[in-house]
């Protein structure tokens, strides 16, 4: 009786996430469809102009996307080889006792809030970028990027040591038994075996990377035109919706407009997700 | 024993604590980032005065005060700008008559950096500089630097307010920078040597340099005699006429101690204080 009773208690907990997860796409889709109807799917996606309270107002978030797409992949670019150092360092070469000091070190960066990395990046970090690479203004993509790669490196690291840590150590025994150097055995045998974990965690810092957006927000200059370099200010999805749906009217087509870029990005993400998984079953 | 002991005097004392915290009066504002120094700096005095009352005061913007209002969650949204249209029909919707009372007045000030040689500005220029026209400081004999155009999102009722009087409707380029309060707009247009940006009065710093327009210094005096163009009336709204605890606190804003201290905050009093 009593086991039943536990089991259906668990049953109940695992199922809620699934509820969670229908209930947020249904109400996303639900709002959002409104706004695809009014202004068209593929007007909607590759309009170039994001003027929503204006008279007409006009509702493309192409700048939008690639915004996003451009502050993403910058800070993955930065992040992911950072991450991965540090993740081998730490797993394969590190005295035990740098390693105690470091891992927590970098799981502390996790725990700041992203409105002081924001505050940091708007104070310190644009006006330094300004002046050392000589550009109009510090508030860019660029800077989002730098911010946004030191906010992953904690989630990337820390799951792709992880991933190394569980290589069997029988492996690197056997790679060393061959005459292998350290180095060999650590690009050729332990990396390779730990690939999975390390592109899910490259997977984890691509979503905490694109969904970011109080840092973005205060950081990245909001200004939703078409990126042409890296050091021009970008207006992500994420900062548009949290800047924007404070003044919304309930059921405007703002809000709908809003709540259609959240489907949008929820594709986007979800699109990433499957194709990496797709890729992985492919190669192991 | 004695820790338990401890335990309870230290919950007793939280219960009693929170009892107190009920029988005190409380008011909640949001809104207009605009108004916000000045909505905390009345309640500062106010609390002071009564020590009974509790009032928390929060930003967002004065759409999202005006929602805040609407949903019935705040007792006065500050806002910068009037009512729109269709927030006014979602009020009457819900049932909620939102009546304005004007605390104060609020120039908008152009600012550039410091070091930027350009003193004055007209609102043809501005206009210009904001929708596309001119996009390099050389044009208004300045240095030959592109201009960094910095205005507000569009939950700002500065931008609204902007929007209507400088740039007569038309929309900012698509390159201008949007920043999400005046804060952000200030500390930015003095950390950037090209930027140019606008806010309140209010937050106006050695940091940055106003800009004359039309030949007019952006000062309250030139604001109360209607001499500076970009003006804006800031207002609390209450749901009906503002009644108790609001009634009180928005009177003592209106009284001379609070005309002077929105004075003191760099506002335009809507009456020249005794």
């Amino acid at each position: 009786m009593k086991e039943r009773l536990i089991k259906y208690l668990l049953l109940i907990a695992a199922s809620l996430s699934i509820v969670f997860i229908f209930g947020i796409c249904f109400m996303l889709f639900n709002e959002g469809l409104p706004i695809f109807r009014h202004v068209g799917v593929i007007k909607f996606i590759i309009g170039k102009y994001w003027y929503p309270t204006s008279e007409p107002p006009e509702f493309g978030i192409l700048p939008l996307i690639l915004g996003s797409i451009c502050v993403t992949v910058v800070a993955l670019l930065l992040a992911v080889p950072i991450s991965i150092g540090t993740a081998i360092y730490i797993a394969e070469l590190a005295p035990p006792g740098i390693k105690e000091l470091l891992k927590p070190i970098i799981e502390l960066l996790a725990a700041i809030p992203s409105v002081i990395y924001g505050f940091f990046g708007m104070v310190f970090l644009a006006p330094l970028i300004q002046r050392v690479f000589d550009i109009p203004v510090g508030l860019n993509c660029f800077t989002a990027s730098l911010m946004l790669s030191i906010m992953a490196i904690p989630t990337i690291a820390t799951i792709a040591e992880d991933a190394i840590t569980a290589v069997p150590h029988e492996l690197r025994m056997a790679s060393y038994a061959l005459g292998a150097l350290k180095w060999d055995t650590i690009r050729s045998i332990v990396l390779p075996a730990a690939a999975r974990g390390i592109v899910a965690a490259v997977i984890l810092g691509f979503g905490r990377i694109i969904g970011e957006t109080m840092t973005v927000l205060m950081v990245a200059g909001g200004a939703p035109v078409i990126p042409r370099s890296i050091f021009q200010p970008v207006r992500t999805m994420t900062a548009t919706i949290a800047a924007e749906m404070g003044e919304t009217t309930f059921g405007s087509l703002h809000y709908h407009a809003l709540f259609g870029i959240g489907v949008v990005l929820f594709v986007i993400t979800l699109a990433a997700n499957l194709v990496v998984d797709w890729w992985v079953h492919r190669h192991s | 024993m004695l820790h338990i002991r401890t335990y309870l005097t230290a919950i007793s004392l939280f219960v009693g604590a929170s009892l107190l915290a009920v029988e005190e009066k409380t008011l909640t504002l949001a809104g207009s980032t605009t108004v916000l120094p000045i909505a905390q700096r009345v309640a500062e005095e106010f609390m002071e005065l009564h020590p009974d009352v509790n009032i928390s005061v929060r930003g967002g913007g004065s759409g999202v005060g005006i929602a805040a209002l609407i949903d019935g969650v705040v007792d006065i949204a500050n806002a910068s700008r009037p009512m729109k249209d269709e927030e006014l029909k979602l009020a009457r919707e819900r049932g909620v008559n939102p009546v304005p009372t004007i605390i104060a007045n609020d120039g908008i000030a152009i600012i550039v950096h410091p070091e930027n040689p350009i003193d004055e500005i007209s609102l043809d220029q501005l206009k210009a500089i904001y929708t596309g026209g001119i996009s390099r400081w050389s044009e208004l004999g300045g240095t030959n630097r592109p201009i960094v155009v910095i205005s507000r999102d569009v939950a700002s009722g500065t931008f609204e307010v902007f929007k209507k009087l400088v740039l007569e409707g038309e929309n900012v380029r698509p390159d201008a920078i949007r920043l999400a309060s005046n804060k952000a707009v200030a500390v930015t247009v003095a950390k950037t040597p090209d930027a140019i940006g606008y806010v309140g009065l209010g937050f106006l710093s050695p940091e940055v340099k106003p800009l004359k327009v039309d030949g007019v210094s952006p000062t309250p005096e030139n604001v109360i005699s209607g001499k500076y163009k970009i003006v804006r009336p800031l207002y609390m709204y209450t749901n009906g006429e503002p009644k108790g605890l609001a009634k009180e606190f928005i009177q003592f804003i209106l009284s001379d101690e609070g005309q002077n201290l929105i004075k003191e905050l760099g506002f335009v009093p809507v009456r020249l204080p005794k």
